[in-house]
């Protein structure tokens, strides 16, 4: 498992870790759906968590908000063991939305908000207020079955912002959403860090999350294979950079005589390029053998490996 | 336990069936049948017309006796498995709420909305029939008309229970029309079938106590034994002590038929 690194969060850095779970486990039968799990999530960050269908996301985020009972372990949310007697006082402050969230088709987006404010104890008026945070003050007083798939999951994320969280629970918050939508949900997510608040995320999308987490873990089989930022995952894995070098034919076999000498692992030629795939540490030198080739060299393109590269590296 | 959040779900619930309608249905269903059997009820004898308020409440009971237990049972049975189902549960068990607490507070507000129709649609019957009803004949009415909140608050606490229970909304519906078949018609066949078959050695001394086994039954004694003139009629005050006929006494079991399921529910359901 690679080593967690610190949040890149320095405004908070330093501060009570709001999510703290200890050797967690949640076996069904001989089936071990969380299989020993140790996470510190610190406040302020944007933490997200990986992992094919079945690696046990889901199963932890229920545990962690006490859906769940733990079959070992123990999980402490801000502060409350989660199946303790003060965790209640703590759920005030936590927001959640599920995955395919389901709200109630009869209730208009403002009485769905109106109820769950009453449950959270949350003055009705901020309904309005959360409503027009996330872009549907419009469709108040429309039924929530007249409401689109992305409607639906903007209403489940603004009743997750009542009151003011302190922690938010977000499972797949995005599905549904247009690329508009999913821009405006990462500018409140924006918005919400720099208030302090501390979000937990899991998407499928890897690409729309690598921009955007402070942290992230990759689960698999009941496990976090590896944590930490995107960066010190990439040099945890140590996979290969790849260039693609634009040069005229003619200049191939130049290139593959300049980079000889360093210890790239493959050079293959194209129709109007050069690839080559090196180790991190040899990427300043292939930069600098390329540069001697002056005006030979037509184009340069770097390609850092992605969180996918990195997600399938550890999870398989 | 908290009462804002009991009454945050069941206000919820009650509003749910106010607006889609329910209260509405199942009280001019009470009503139309109240009415029906009121003034039609001796159409077979040649008459036609309002004849007693005991004869009216008889007539009622069987009845209601079939209909009250139905209607709660689909009312109650996907409280919670119908949650479930939808994928709405857990996000309303990540609010400040126990689990206690929203199964109280769904079923109080499902029984609000079965007590608001029964009352309100045989209430509009007694306001009908008020010009024909003296003092005593309404108490009787409105005796009726408790029991009958009474009836549909145990079976709906029966069908909250199997909710719990249940895996799926189809096994819950299954397992509600069995419990109405059950407690509505087969109940009372098999003691019966018992004392008959055993030539009264099996159960004689033992039988009014079994009645109390079935809300349905105890529906009937309660209704029974608040009128003189009909007791003796369907013979039961041979069989049935009358230290056991105190209206509060079955009013008690009523009770306990409402608490004890909902207590296992929540026993069940906070497992």
């Amino acid at each position: 498992m690679a080593d967690t690194s610190p949040a890149p969060n320095e405004a908070h850095a330093g501060t009570a870790p709001m999510v703290v779970a200890r050797s967690v486990r949640k076996h069904y039968g001989a089936i071990h759906a969380v299989d020993g799990i140790d996470l510190d999530i610190r406040q302020g960050e944007l933490f997200g968590l990986i992992g094919h269908n079945g690696a046990g996301k889901s199963t932890l985020f229920k545990m962690m908000l006490g859906l769940i009972p733990i079959t070992s372990g123990e999980i402490r949310i801000d502060g409350a063991a989660v199946h303790g007697a003060d965790f209640r006082a703590v759920r005030r402050s936590v927001g959640y939305l599920p995955e395919n969230v389901v709200l109630y088709d009869n209730l208009t987006g403002l009485e769905t908000l109106h109820f769950f404010a009453r449950l959270k104890r949350v003055p009705p008026q901020q309904a309005m207020a959360v409503l027009e945070r996330v872009g549907l003050a419009h469709a108040a007083k429309r039924r929530v079955r007249e409401y689109s798939k992305g409607m639906r999951q903007r209403l489940g994320f603004a009743q997750a912002l009542l009151g003011t969280p302190r922690i938010l629970f977000l499972d797949e918050p995005t599905t549904g959403l247009d690329p508009e939508a999913i821009r405006g949900f990462y500018a409140i997510l924006r918005q919400l860090r720099s208030e302090g608040v501390t979000m937990v995320i899991t998407s499928h999308i890897l690409a729309e999350i690598q921009e955007r987490v402070d942290r992230l873990a990759i689960m698999s089989a009941g496990r976090i294979q590896a944590c930490g930022t995107v960066q010190a995952l990439r040099e945890a894995m140590d996979l290969p950079l790849s260039f693609t070098v634009r040069v005229a034919p003619e200049d191939f076999a130049t290139v593959r005589a300049a980079l000889g000498h360093l210890p790239v692992s493959s050079i293959e030629a194209g129709e109007t390029h050069v690839t080559v795939q090196c180790r991190r540490d040899a990427k300043m030198a292939v930069i600098d053998a390329l540069a001697r080739l002056d005006d030979r060299v037509l184009d340069l393109a770097i390609h850092e490996p992605s969180l996918e590269d990195v997600f399938f590296g550890f999870a398989d | 336990m908290e009462i804002a959040q009991i009454t945050t779900i069941a206000g919820k619930e009650f509003w749910d069936r106010v607006r889609n309608r329910w209260v509405l249905a199942v009280a001019l269903i009470f009503t139309a049948f109240a009415l029906v059997i009121a003034y039609f009820g001796a159409a077979q004898q040649g008459a036609v017309g309002f004849r007693s308020i005991e004869v009216t409440i008889a007539s009622l009971v069987s009845l209601v006796i079939y209909l009250i237990p139905l209607i709660a049972l689909v009312l109650g049975f996907d409280a919670i498995v119908g949650e479930r189902e939808r994928g709405s549960l857990d996000l309303l068990l990540s609010m400040p709420i126990t689990r206690g607490e929203l199964l109280l507070g769904k079923y109080l507000g499902l029984a609000g909305a079965l007590a608001f129709s029964t009352i309100t649609g045989f209430g509009l019957v007694a306001l009908v029939l008020s010009a024909q009803l003296d003092l005593n004949a309404l108490f009787h009415y409105f005796g009726f008309m408790a029991s009958s909140v009474l009836l549909g608050c145990a079976f709906l606490s029966l069908a909250v229970m199997l909710s719990a229970f249940a895996a799926d909304r189809t096994r819950a519906s299954g397992l509600a029309i069995a419990l109405w078949f059950f407690f509505v018609l087969v109940f009372d066949l098999l003691l019966l079938g018992a004392l008959v078959v055993s030539g009264g050695q099996w159960g004689g001394e033992l039988f009014p106590y079994l009645l109390l086994l079935n809300p349905a039954d105890v529906f009937r004694i309660l209704n029974i034994f608040s009128l003189e003139d009909v007791r003796t009629l369907y013979g039961l005050a041979t069989v049935f002590p009358p230290t056991l006929a105190q209206p509060w006494l079955l009013g008690l079991v009523m009770l306990g038929w409402i608490v004890l399921p909902l207590a296992v529910a929540t026993w069940r359901f906070r497992r």
